[in-house]
């Protein structure tokens, strides 16, 4: 009996390291989903696919141009953003005085494109970088060494916009436009940029994510659907716009999803994680963080 | 009787008679196919255009096939039987999400990814639970020995189906145009435009969303079991999950969320050019059509917001003032 809980512990905390590492990348997609959502007010439903074609772009990049990985990722970091900040150009601002749930279906129907472009570009093969990083054994215990780099990444990603974000110009306009958006026009700053550096930095986001998830994951067209939902619901946890809410909610995710799937499938694991954030809805409507009112 | 209801029935008897003149499987097939999703996208319009948009429908309609495909598979309950606890399940979903969602006052953007969760949550129980539902892989109800098809609502006829189909897809149409002369409907455009507004004037906001969610999950899962049905087969992802949600909510906006036979137009695009662009590229066109609805949902979102029967019915009843289509663009989904 002894033996069986000693094991059973080293499960344990092995699935709640795991979880936090897995956090690490929810909360930079997570990031990206509501710097976008504060500043310009509107939630991309395609966000997980941006980091669908990031994956696709990596193993491109590696695969086939035989680019190292390094020399990789800031390609494609720069390439998911160019296309973040075309779906702001071409999607969302022409819909910028439409209600918000018009602008929430567009980028439903830009997920379908960049889904079906997927399929009918690349296929609906599984591929994989073929980079396959060697496991830490930390006494009984396992943990990739593409998770605990993914998990690094993530927070070096996160702590750079937070840097962006308090000591720059522009970084500054952008957090000043979150909060009032018709007084900073007055104060000499042109939201129509703002909003597109925005946007580049929240497509950048969801490139490094993509270069992030790619060493753990196969990628294929559909692959966005596994992940995006989880995203929408941490941020909406979080309360959309507040960032620091969505970083905790992206562990509370993550520790559900990891410590359900030791219990049993990791598929209950996600169904624990979906109750839990309908419950929280009905408890806490405006996210993890908020006063009642 | 007026012109337009003698028009209906025109329209409907034609519609009746066209399986004994034209006898194609095929043809068949198709048109099966576009009345049973007819009804499905125009269960989701009936709360879509009151600004209720909602991504679980494809939940319920998830629910609604596999509930009956399981009862039937696993304890031998006729569908007859199936189909009702399907829906009823649905119901009991719906109103166990909804009413702490109108209560708490959940809306916009919030209630569209509650409802997301929710569609989320049934596609992953049916994929975990695959030791019942075959997971992933799909399902199929078995085969009824014969002479007992009606018993087990499987028949090989095409026609019967294409009865079927039709019957509930009127059905369908005469729920909307009850609820379209009904008090919901004014209580539901009130609470739409203002929900403290029409609370104050004496609108149950709470029991009008709720009576409007649970005619409509009832509907998709009615909409769900026929396709398992008819399909008899079905998939996680054909039924269930995020996917079909969005697709609803495509077909109903490309055709037309306000008026009653804008979510069938809807299906007709859709199903029709899903099927050309199969038969003329075959498997090399996986993926267009897909590619296809997306650039069309985006282009009808920012150009033509009322779908195009809806802007087509406009032109009709104003022709002098064109751009009357155009100024309304704003007119909303919902608001916030």
């Amino acid at each position: 009996m002894q033996s069986f809980l000693g094991i059973f512990d080293i499960y344990l905390l092995e699935a709640v390291i795991n979880g936090i590492l897995l956090g690490g990348v929810l909360a930079l997609l997570a990031l990206g989903l509501n710097l976008i959502f504060g500043v310009i007010d509107v939630t991309w439903i395609c966000y997980a696919e941006l980091v669908m074609i990031g994956m696709y772009g990596m193993y491109y990049l590696v695969q086939v141009f035989h680019l190292p990985y390094w020399a990789a990722a800031p390609l494609v970091i720069l390439l998911v953003a160019l296309l973040g900040a075309a779906l702001h150009f071409l999607v969302i601002a022409p819909l910028l005085t439409a209600p918000p749930i018009n602008q929430l279906l567009a980028t439903g129907g830009v997920l379908f494109i960049l889904q079906s472009f997927a399929t009918v570009a690349f296929g609906i093969d599984f591929r994989n970088l073929g980079i396959r990083l060697p496991v830490l054994a930390l006494g009984e215990m396992n943990f990739s060494y593409a998770r605990l780099l993914s998990f690094g990444a993530a927070l070096a990603g996160m702590i750079g916009v937070y840097l962006f974000l308090t000591r720059t110009f522009t970084g500054t306009a952008i957090r000043a436009i979150a909060q009032d958006r018709q007084i900073m026009p007055l104060m000499g700053v042109d939201p129509r940029r703002i909003y597109l550096v925005t946007s580049a930095i929240g497509g950048g986001l969801a490139g490094l994510a993509a270069c992030l998830l790619v060493l753990q994951y196969d990628v294929h067209p559909f692959v966005g659907l596994s992940f995006g939902p989880i995203t929408f619901l941490i941020c909406v946890l979080g309360g959309l716009g507040n960032f620091i809410g969505g970083f905790i909610a992206a562990f509370v995710f993550a520790e559900i999803i990891s410590l359900g799937g030791l219990f049993s499938d990791l598929e209950w694991g996600y169904v624990l994680a979906f109750a839990f954030f309908i419950v929280m809805m009905f408890i806490r409507p405006a996210g993890l963080l908020s006063r009642r009112s | 009787m007026n012109r337009q209801t003698a028009g209906w029935i025109i329209g409907l008897l034609a519609l009746v008679a066209l399986p004994f003149v034209h006898r194609d499987p095929y043809h068949l097939h198709v048109l099966v196919q576009i009345l049973i999703w007819s009804f499905a996208y125009t269960s989701w319009s009936i709360m879509g255009r009151f600004g209720l948009v909602s991504l679980g429908h494809g939940g319920f309609m998830g629910i609604g096939a596999y509930v009956t495909a399981l009862l039937w598979n696993h304890l031998g309950v006729s569908p007859w039987i199936g189909i009702p606890l399907g829906m009823a399940t649905a119901g009991v979903l719906a109103l166990i999400v909804a009413y702490p969602c109108f209560r708490f006052r959940i809306t916009g953007h919030y209630f569209v990814l509650v409802t997301l969760a929710l569609s989320g949550i049934v596609l992953q129980v049916i994929t975990a639970t695959r030791d019942y539902t075959g997971g992933s892989l799909g399902y199929t109800p078995q085969r009824a020995p014969s002479g007992k098809g009606l018993l087990a609502l499987q028949f090989d006829d095409k026609t019967a189906w294409y009865l079927i189909a039709l019957a509930v897809w009127v059905a369908g149409l005469v729920i909307w145009r009850a609820i379209d002369r009904s008090m919901i409907r004014h209580a539901m455009e009130a609470i739409s435009e203002d929900e403290d507004a029409a609370a104050a004037a004496g609108v149950n906001v709470t029991a009008e969303k709720l009576k409007i969610t649970l005619i409509s999950a009832l509907m998709t899962a009615l909409a769900g079991a026929l396709y398992c049905q008819y399909q008899m087969f079905i998939s996680p992802d054909t039924v269930s999950g995020i996917a079909v949600s969005l697709q609803m909510v495509f077909a109903a906006i490309v055709g037309g969320v306000y008026v009653a036979l804008g979510p069938t137009v809807g299906a007709v695009i859709t199903i029709v050019l899903a099927e050309v662009l199969r038969i003329s590229f075959g498997t090399k066109a996986v993926g267009w059509d897909n590619l296809v609805y997306g650039v069309l949902l985006v282009l009808f979102i920012i150009f033509l917001p009322k779908g195009i029967l809806g802007s087509v019915i406009d032109r009709i009843k104003s022709p002098r003032k064109p751009s009357r289509g155009h100024e309304q663009q704003t007119v909303p989904i919902a608001r916030r």
